[in-house]
């Protein structure tokens, strides 16, 4: 298909006894931003390994631009931005752009690269008197080099200051926007959500849910509402709506699927009722509910 | 199209810089071997035959020299590189692995020839020792062939050394395999069981080779009679060099199967 940027298909993964990835199928559309999401061990790392070519699926089939992944005209359309631990301490930052420029038949300008990364001031500094944050900039400096159709995002924030953080989040705006496609894994939910068109959960090398971050937030129901209230919890459980209701530092959550209607009839019998507070289910709750243990759903 | 002689030469130059850049690196690999022919070839070279024994130890610390900017300009970055994730990452780029590969092996030639380059002129003023410029000749040239079976070596220890005791195990193969193969001092001064052993070191035939180059009597140093073909000693070299590669090889596919 024209549309398809990358895929894996009915893609499983052993390491010996363990499995990574248990038959497992993802497509990324062109232009798009696509966020995988799950706990550390859950497979996000392996999947972007197997769409870059370093590993060889078990069974299935990883193609990137409708060809695999390993052959050099598809690396020439990629990036990446990988978890590096330890970078080579004593090359510049501009030595390594332009090292990786190279790599490319097309690459980006060098002052795009710089520009775009925001790396003015510290082009010329060895990496090894960088900051963490800074190290990043360098890596996702390079992942852009040969202005890729499609970018992995291996936690690319990792370390970095707010503002830093929200630059990157612009560039990534802008790559969508230019029709490129970028798989994003992030531990950051209020990353995913701000920046993805789609959110693909997965736990214990399953996907467990894929949507839009609106579609994945519905799955957890109703609202919550926090104050300080002399009504007790045990009377708020009966109220109809009510899923669910707790205190915990003389502050009450009632979780409602009709906030309104509760909030009315709470205000009505205490008029004495402070702190109120309302708030929509933050992706952080969609995301601790389908990557709980079983036992515990 | 970005061209390949580009990218090589890119790689080279950036391998080559950061190495010369990291003190740890470029003053050890470099300051020890200058240092002990200072003192041992230098300062003894001034009584009756210690031009002999200049010109004796101008070839075998050349060796000492080429072997450790060989194994430490590879295996501990490599080492690092390999578990730690930046070798992923150009693996993930289009960057051709032999790019990689050839740019630490002439960065370690590029050493090698630094610390020739170093030892022969101490050599020439302070040692007394006197060569044709075929003798120089066929020395650099030795230096360049014998970084090929040490750069494999190291490849090999990259391998199967974990990152952080990288340094220390190639001392551990590096310092004692100097000592018996007679870079220090002539093998004939050590016990003949342990002149016996000699040729399973690599060193030891490189050392043979940079021997007769530099214009050196054999006699001087002892070891096994009857092994003195030049071509042997390089056919024993290359053979190394196959088979640690080899080795390396299958060891690096099995890895990268599992991680």
């Amino acid at each position: 298909m024209q549309d398809v940027a990358a895929e894996l298909a009915g893609v499983t993964q052993r390491y010996g006894q363990h499995v990574a990835l248990r038959d497992v199928s993802l497509t990324l559309r062109r232009g798009e931003v696509v966020a995988l999401l799950g706990p550390n061990g859950a497979g996000k790392t392996t999947a972007v390994k197997l769409l870059l070519g370093l590993l060889q699926p078990t069974t299935g089939v990883a193609k990137v631009f409708g060809a695999s992944p390993k052959i050099a005209q598809t690396r020439m359309r990629m990036g990446a931005m990988l978890q590096v631990s330890k970078v080579p301490d004593t090359v510049k930052a501009r030595e390594y752009i332009d090292l990786f420029r190279s790599y490319y038949p097309k690459p980006m300008s060098y002052e795009e690269i710089v520009q775009r990364a925001g790396l003015k001031g510290i082009e010329n500094k060895l990496l090894g008197s960088l900051s963490g944050g800074q190290r990043q900039r360098v890596l996702f400096g390079l992942a852009m080099c040969g202005d890729p159709d499609l970018i992995f995002l291996d936690e690319p924030t990792l370390g970095m200051d707010i503002e830093a953080r929200h630059a990157v989040w612009a560039e990534v705006r802008r790559m969508r926007d230019a029709g490129k496609t970028v798989l994003l894994t992030t531990h950051y939910l209020e990353e995913a959500d701000s920046l993805a068109d789609r959110i693909v959960v997965i736990r214990t090398g399953e996907i467990v849910a894929e949507g839009t971050p609106r579609e994945i937030k519905g799955n957890v129901a109703g609202r919550k509402i926090k104050c300080m209230t002399r009504l007790s919890v045990a009377e708020l459980k009966r109220w109809p709506t009510v899923t669910e209701a707790a205190m915990h530092d003389a502050v009450t959550v009632v979780t409602t699927l009709a906030a309104e209607d509760v909030l009315r009839r709470m205000l009505a019998e205490d008029a004495g009722l402070s702190g109120l507070e309302v708030s929509s289910p933050a992706l952080e709750d969609a995301f601790l509910a389908l990557t709980a243990e079983k036992e515990v759903l | 199209m970005a061209s390949a002689a580009t990218i090589f030469g890119m790689e080279t130059k950036v391998e080559f810089l950061r190495l010369a850049r990291a003190k740890s690196f470029s003053l050890a690999t470099i300051g020890f071997p200058v240092m002990f022919y200072l003192l041992f070839g230098i300062v003894n070279s001034h009584g009756a035959g210690g031009e002999q024994v200049a010109r004796y130890l101008l070839a075998t610390y050349t060796v000492f020299g080429l072997v450790g900017c060989s194994l430490f300009g590879i295996s501990v970055t490599l080492a690092s590189e390999r578990t730690l994730g930046w070798l992923e990452l150009k693996q993930a780029s289009p960057m051709p692995a032999w790019a990689y590969l050839c740019a630490k092996l002439l960065t370690a030639m590029a050493f090698a020839l630094i610390i020739f380059a170093i030892l022969l002129t101490l050599g020439r003023t302070m040692g007394g020792v006197v060569l044709t410029g075929t003798q120089v000749f066929h020395m650099a040239l030795a230096v360049l062939g014998g970084v090929v079976p040490f750069a494999s070596l190291g490849l090999l220890l990259a391998m199967i050394i974990p990152p952080n005791s990288a340094t220390g195990v190639v001392n551990l193969i590096y310092l004692p395999m100097s000592f018996l193969s007679g870079l220090w001092m002539p093998l004939k001064n050590l016990p003949t069981g342990l002149q016996k052993l000699a040729p399973m070191w690599p060193t030891y035939h490189l050392a043979r080779v940079e021997l007769v180059a530099a214009g050196s009597p054999l006699k001087n140093y002892g070891g096994l009679p009857g092994s003195d073909s030049i071509l042997m000693h390089w056919i024993w070299l290359a053979a190394f060099s196959v088979v640690t590669l080899a080795l390396a090889a299958v060891i690096f596919r099995r890895n990268a199967a599992k991680v």
